[in-house]
């Protein structure tokens, strides 16, 4: 199970402020991540997070390549719109 | 250089602040301090920042300790609110102490920049009941290019 965090407007979108992922292998890449947040959440949230802009932060280190991660049992991913201005 | 970096989720008195901090740096010759409060008079009822603890206080860190590297500073203050504010009260303080002033104007000049388009905070607002978020401005971004 993988912790999914969302941060800002993405919080609005999921209508939530974590959601517990679970894989039966124990692991999930991207496209798993994608299609977890468009079946169990909503179709919105899945394409806002593959935004350009929105960035992942893996256990509180953000990643180059979003595309790139892979998720194990434990780890906590959150997705991180653009920070606002003041 | 000692660095004190905060996130305050309750309200915080920037004045007092700035007192204990010139006094913990009395050999600095200036402090400059700058105080961003949420503005009064809009139609906005209320501010609310929300931050993720993962990154956000490890952020204001890193930038504390890249701002120490470019000037030559006694000591440094951030102090960064989180949760529901109320029209008037401080968001944030800087604070720069210094031998000599410019090194602390840059420094504080310098740090602000830099927490208000990089730091890990989103913001939305309430006007007339509704909560809006507010998107990133590209003056944060153009100000963020004055540092190379």
């Amino acid at each position: 199970m993988a912790r999914l965090v969302f941060l800002g407007k993405l919080a609005d979108l999921a209508g939530r402020a974590n959601y517990d992922a679970w894989s039966s292998s124990g692991e999930l890449d991207w496209a798993d991540v994608l299609a977890i947040l468009e079946d169990h959440l909503n179709s919105a949230l899945a394409d806002a997070v593959t935004e350009s802009r929105v960035r992942v932060a893996l256990n509180g280190a953000v990643l180059a390549d979003k595309a790139a991660l892979v998720l194990q049992n434990g780890d906590e991913l959150a997705f991180l719109p653009p920070v606002s201005g003041g | 250089m000692q660095a004190d970096v905060r996130l305050a989720e309750q309200a915080f008195a920037p004045e007092a602040e700035v007192a204990r901090f010139r006094t913990a740096h009395g050999d600095a010759g200036g402090v400059v301090s700058f105080v961003g409060q949420v503005r009064a008079g809009d139609d906005v009822e209320a501010l609310e920042l929300t931050h993720y603890a993962p990154l956000t206080l490890p952020g204001m860190q890193a930038l504390a300790a890249s701002t120490a590297t470019r000037w030559a500073l006694a000591g440094l203050l951030m102090v960064h609110r989180v949760g529901v504010l109320a029209p008037g009260e401080p968001i944030v303080l800087v604070a720069a102490a210094a031998r000599h002033r410019r090194d602390a104007f840059a420094a504080a000049d310098y740090a602000m920049d830099h927490l208000k388009s990089e730091a890990w905070f989103w913001k939305r607002e309430c006007r007339a009941g509704q909560w809006y978020w507010i998107e990133p401005r590209a003056q944060d971004i153009a100000d963020l290019a004055r540092w190379g």
